[in-house]
């Protein structure tokens, strides 16, 4: 038998008895910054396959959202910082060794490229708007540029839509103390997720019938996909190191096996799969709105509920023996 | 400093002072330096020339300031009013508070006589009030430090030796090559030269043998851990002393020399075989022999330790004669890594006019029991306290909270203070014993006051000074002011003839050669040794005994019809469902006294019981839990936490003293964990001396009703 | 790189926590933070047992995966050393440092936010003091040098005596090791 335990109480707040640095917060911007990503990816893809005219919500519409989908999920983001006025820093230093920190640079570059790439349909997606900038001549003069290069900036967008999408897995991937993260799978989890997360978006939005259709299919596959790669991810954990499968147990029979199974993978997976599937048989549209929606959901939910685990799985565990909560009284 | 990032904190770097102090957090009275960072407190560290702290001082030393800024202390004096038969403190100035006491004690002078005046007190400022009671009248001074704690070992080493253990502990441990730990477990009790020179020990590989029940720290350190029954320590020493002499292993030239009764000695222990020890104690006969041979062959370098904390069985006084013999036969008393010769400062006290005649002893509260009680026994004077013929109508209480320290008044404090005329209390902080005062006197922590020099035996002589670092918080003063305030009011003015102490410690430190400047900055002096550390080989010895031997068979005890030579007999055993409660100290707490301090609070909020996982299973205990305890006699406590733990024999449980505090001004401190001293009701004691047996008490396990 | 270690012997460790204490105040800790914490394990069944008691911190890792993911550069090596320090003008609180160190070692600061851990006492370091935990043990099992000096303390203890280190496995190389 083996008993360890804490000869000196040890509760530091958020880190004791296990990390709860993060909340909803990083979720939530990991969540719109994988949508906006997506929706950068399908609006580009639409228009360098010419079917722009096909699918106009997400090439025209929904791709003004971009920005605003990133900039809720930055001041998310911000709103998490404990030191938060310090927020600048993240502009005086380039770490290459950080993901974080190439994350926040490729925010920078992102904004600009979907700027480019909202204006370059501008026109279309928003005529009345449009004409407001036109009546300035640099507006006039951006958009005339931007739609005379409209393929170019959909070359552009999509590399940076999939570093996008693949880095708010990354983020998490690359934090190698969590064992739960340490997996190849989750950055591309997470992409595919995004995809997913942006087609379903699609779908909700449009009142054509031809992109609702296509979106469904994609997003069918994707959510396909998806279920296979949660599949490898806990084969990948299961072969992994002792603290990889004490991880793999907080899903398998430990507390996070609802939240993973119930909430993420049968919300978000599974019921929308099995309605987009019957939709796709039978061409029924009653309730369309219902598989996307529990997309979009199960989009957050994943970010949560593996940031949760994540946090959850570590390698050391400290065992108070005196009740961390009297050290509430000193304050 | 340049070169590192703006922004990485560096304390330290603001104007600092220094200042030197003696510890005050427990009794061994480190000498340490107190230091300032731009005018705030900062932390305490111990001093380099001090030989009780080796410039180190332990967990409670360093959490030190937490007892200047804890918010809960004594902030005024306070007087006890009857308010519509609700009794309340209402503060009052010291001015009303001395002249209430001296007004209490002049009529208790010229109505029933100035000895009816007891003292309770521990720690280093109690000297200030002992010399006041003196003055007074009364010699009635008693500390739990006696029949409580190591009274046992002291009694039995000065019938066997002429001299006792003494404080700090003149145990040689930094040159043992054998150490034998009975009970004792150093490293939980943090007295830190022991422990240092304990850990030097173990840093030579120097053997380590711990008798214990429990796996202790020292046992998790030992190349012996002999897991004994509990109570049965004397039938191990007995059949080890029965090893050393049956196979020839004892210092025969010492024991020629030196010792009175060897003879008696080899006959009584005879019998005592391992295998007659084996049943009794559950450890093997081989081990017995084998552990030893081992301390034979490290002797004269072997320390059968003393232990502190020895009040435990009633026969208590015994046990530690047969530790005390068994050193003897090793040759270990007066030699390298045993036991050396202690030396103090010659240091003459301030000129004061003699005391009064007192006739009346401390000890006629024995009522003819306990003769070898040297000093006080705490028991006795609070039975001597109650009823119509009580020898006593008055205490003070000096920082010593007598529910937690002394088992057995926790439920009679409200009837002694119905019989008493007046009790004063003088502490730092709140706790249960103030609350039966009809005046509480607060004064100041060590860290904001002058004191007594210390002049403590050691390797080398050496004097300590404390000083104040920070002027007196709140409305506290200094012991020596409260002492002289009340001997002025007193009309014993004489006795306190000096303005300020500074006064009386620049006397004596002149007699010494030093001064208060010197003292200020060094804090620490050395003196060189005018004695020998052990004996000289080879000489003979003249030690303070009636055979003038070193007393193998005690002619003392032989005379007053006690067992000469310990004997064996059985103690009680948990009645079915019960628990032995064992006890012991914390490294992070000092008895009840230092719970409420911030930093001790934060890395030790409670105690908790540890039972084994056997028991655990049995009564569905788990970690974390919280449960009640109930003893022999119906006494329950409060709720403590349940540890399981292969650490501790099925039959026993475990939990650190201290915790369990009602006082409610302890904010921090206050219903966190359990009281042992309240569970502890079966009390026998020790017919030689009157210590307090203590492990004599079992509990059982009731569900907690939160 | 000058690299810094801590050996602590487990051996004569007697988990007192004065280490902990020590560093509370010399780094006047804010109440309820701890940089530094001991462990006790117990290994075995009565009465054949064994105990180590651990006095932990953060490792000051050379491959410390803290200062990789910290996104300003506010978790730094100081000098040219192992020495890990957060520097709390750059810090975001964005607690990726946190969460990237597999020992749980790090603390965020209150009030402030920003995060906060061991820094081996740099400040004592550099005036040639030994840490504040290592200078107060009253048992001397804690001992701080320079690694690389082959006649040091460190070093010394390390090539005469068994030791451990906590997590060999993740590859952080710590620089705190248990004689054992
Ligand atoms: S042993 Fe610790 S508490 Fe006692 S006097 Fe020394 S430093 Fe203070
Ligand atoms: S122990 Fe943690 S905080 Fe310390 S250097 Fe290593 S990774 Fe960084
Ligand atoms: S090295 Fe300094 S900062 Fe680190 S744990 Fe020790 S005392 Fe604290």
């Amino acid at each position: 038998m083996i008993e360890e335990v804490l000869v000196t109480l040890r509760a530091n707040p958020k880190i004791d008895p296990v990390l709860s640095t993060w909340s909803w917060e990083v979720p939530l911007y990991l969540f719109l910054g994988g949508l906006a990503a997506g929706i950068m990816f399908f609006a580009a893809i639409m228009v360098l396959a010419n079917r722009q005219r096909e699918a106009p919500f997400v090439t025209e519409k929904l791709v003004l959202w971009t920005v605003i989908l990133l900039s809720v999920g930055m001041a998310a983001l911000f709103l998490d910082l404990s030191h938060r006025w310090y927020v600048f820093r993240f502009y005086t230093a380039f770490r290459p060794s950080s993901p974080m920190s190439w994350g926040s640079w490729i925010l920078i570059i992102i904004y600009p490229i979907c700027l480019l790439q909202i204006l370059s349909t501008f026109r279309q997606g928003y005529p009345n708007l449009a004409r407001r900038l036109e009546r300035f001549d640099i507006g006039a003069l951006a958009l005339d540029l931007s739609e005379r290069f409209r393929r170019r900036i959909a070359w552009i967008s999509i590399p940076f839509a999939l570093a996008l999408g693949i880095y708010t897995g990354l983020l998490l991937n690359t934090l190698v103390a969590r064992p739960f993260w340490n997996t190849a799978i989750l950055p591309v989890l997470f992409l595919v997720s995004a995809l997913s997360t942006a087609a379903a978006l699609t779908i909700l939005g449009t009142s054509i019938k031809g992109e609702r259709n296509l979106f469904t299919q994609i997003d069918f596959s994707l959510i396909a996909v998806e279920i296979f790669l949660v599949l490898l991810l806990v084969i990948d954990l299961s072969t992994g190191s002792q603290v990889q499968l004490a991880a793999l147990d907080l899903i398998l029979g430990g507390r996070y096996t609802v939240g993973f199974w119930l909430l993420f993978f049968s919300i978000g997976l599974l019921i929308p799969i099995l309605l987009e599937g019957r939709e796709l048989l039978r061409k029924s549209t009653s309730a369309f709105y219902l598989a996307p929606l529990f997309v979009l959901i199960g989009g957050y939910l994943l970010r949560q509920v593996v940031m949760n685990i994540g946090l959850h799985s570590s390698w050391v565990d400290y065992a108070n023996q005196f009740d961390p909560q009297l050290l509430q009284l000193l304050q | 400093m340049t070169g590192c990032a703006a922004g990485v904190r560096r304390p330290g770097t603001g104007e600092l002072t220094v200042s030197p102090t003696i510890c005050d957090i427990c009794f061994w009275k480190c000498a340490g330096i107190v230091y300032k960072d731009g005018g705030e407190p900062w932390k305490v560290v111990g001093n380099p020339n001090d030989l009780h702290s080796r410039g180190r001082l332990c967990t409670r030393g360093t959490a030190g300031l937490g007892a200047y800024l804890d918010p809960d202390r004594l902030k005024t004096p306070l007087l006890r009013v009857d308010n519509n038969g609700n009794q309340r403190f209402k503060p009052v100035s010291w001015d009303e508070a001395l002249e209430f006491i001296a007004a209490r004690l002049r009529k208790l002078a010229s109505d029933h006589g100035p000895e009816k005046l007891a003292l309770f007190s521990h720690g280093s400022g109690g000297g200030h009030f002992k010399h006041l009671l003196q003055a007074y009248g009364s010699r009635s001074f008693v500390a739990p430090s006696f029949a409580q704690c190591r009274g046992p070992r002291e009694v039995a080493f000065k019938l066997t030796y002429g001299e006792g253990v003494g404080s700090p502990d003149r145990t040689d441990m930094e040159h043992s090559r054998c150490i034998v730990l009975i009970g004792s477990h150093i490293g939980e009790n943090l007295h830190n030269s022991q422990v240092q020179t304990f850990a030097a020990a173990l840093h030579k590989k120097a053997k380590l043998i711990t008798v214990d029940p429990r796996f202790s720290v020292p046992a998790g350190k030992s190349d012996y851990w002999l897991p004994i029954k509990p109570g049965t320590d004397i039938a191990l020493l007995l059949a080890w002393m029965h090893v050393l002499i049956q196979e020839d292993l004892y210092d025969r030239d010492y024991v020629t020399r030196y010792t009175h009764g060897f003879t008696e000695l080899k006959e009584h222990v005879r019998k005592f075989t391992p295998e007659w020890a084996y049943p009794i104690t559950a450890i093997p006969a081989a081990r017995i022999r084998e552990t030893a041979r081992v301390m034979a062959a490290n002797a004269p370098a072997t320390l059968i330790h003393p232990g502190r904390h020895v009040a435990w069985y009633g026969d208590d006084t015994q046990r530690l004669r047969a530790v005390a013999i068994l050193n003897a036969l090793l040759g270990s008393w007066g030699r390298p890594g045993g036991y050396y010769q202690q030396e103090k400062v010659a240091l003459p006290n301030y000129p004061i006019p003699e005391y009064p005649k007192i006739t009346a002893r401390v000890q006629d509260a024995n009522r003819g029991k306990y003769p070898e009680a040297y000093a006080g026994v705490s028991t006795a004077v609070f039975d001597a306290s109650i009823g119509p013929d009580a020898l006593y109508k008055a205490w003070i209480v000096y920082g010593t909270n007598l529910p937690l320290t002394v088992p057995g008044v926790a439920g009679r404090l409200q009837e002694a203070a119905d019989s008493l005329d007046l009790i004063v209390a003088i502490d730092i902080q709140p706790c249960e014993v103030t609350g039966y005062a009809d005046v509480i006197l607060p004064e100041c922590t060590y860290l904001e006051r002058y004191d007594t020099l210390r002049n403590a035996p050691e390797r080398r002589p050496s004097l300590a000074l404390r000083m104040p670092a920070f002027k007196p918080k709140y409305d506290s003063k200094p012991g020596w002011w409260i002492a002289k305030q009340l001997g002025k009011r007193l009309g014993l003015g004489d006795y306190f003839p000096w303005k300020d102490y500074t006064e009386v410690l620049e006397w004596q430190l002149k007699q010494v050669g030093s001064s208060l400047a010197e003292m200020k900055k060094t804090g620490v002096k050395v003196f060189p040794r005018t004695t020998p550390m052990y004996f000289t080989e080879g000489t003979d010895i003249e030690f303070n005994t009636p055979t003038g031997k070193i007393e193998i068979y005690s002619t003392q005890l032989a005379k007053l019809g006690f067992d000469p030579l310990p004997k064996y007999s059985a103690h009680q055993e948990p009645p079915p469902d019960y628990y032995r409660l064992n006890y012991g100290r914390a490294p992070a707490h000092t008895f009840g006294r230092t719970q409420n301090n911030k930093y001790l609070f934060e890395i030790m909020p409670e105690n908790v019981i540890w039972v084994h996982p056997t028991v655990a299973r049995k009564w569905d205990l788990e970690n974390g839990r919280y449960v009640r305890l109930k003893n022999q006699d119906g006494v329950e406590s409060n709720r403590i936490r349940i540890r399981v733990t292969e650490r501790i024999r099925p039959d026993s449980v475990f939990m650190a003293h201290g915790f369990g505090h009602t006082a409610e001004g302890l904010r921090l401190a206050s219903g966190r964990g359990a009281d042992d001293a309240a569970l502890i009701t079966n009390i026998p004691h020790d017919p030689i001396m009157g210590a307090s047996g203590m492990r004599a008490n079992f509990v059982t396990f009731l569900e907690d009703e939160v | 790189m000058t690299r810094y270690a801590m050996v602590i012997d487990t051996l004569t460790c007697v988990g007192c926590g004065d280490c902990v204490t020590a560093c509370k105040t010399e780094n006047q800790m804010p109440d309820g933070l701890t940089r530094d914490w001991v462990v006790e394990t117990t290994t075995g069944e009565y009465p054949n047992l064994s105990t180590e008691f651990r006095s932990e911190r953060c490792n000051h890792c050379s491959h410390a995966t803290c200062v990789y993911v910290c996104p300003t550069g506010a978790s730094h090596f100081w000098r040219d050393t192992n020495i890990v320090l957060v520097d709390s003008g750059k810090c975001t609180g964005c607690k990726a440092c946190i969460a990237a160190c597999p020992y749980d070692a790090r603390l965020i600061m209150h009030p402030e936010g920003y995060v906060d851990k061991c820094t081996f006492c740099h400040h004592r370091v550099e005036n040639g003091l030994d840490p504040a935990c290592v200078s107060t043990c009253p048992t001397h099992c804690m001992h701080f040098g320079v690694l690389d000096d082959p006649a040091g303390k460190v070093s010394t203890l390390l090539r005469t005596r068994n030791y451990k280190t906590l997590l060999q496995e993740t590859g952080n190389e710590p620089n705190v090791y248990y004689l054992t």
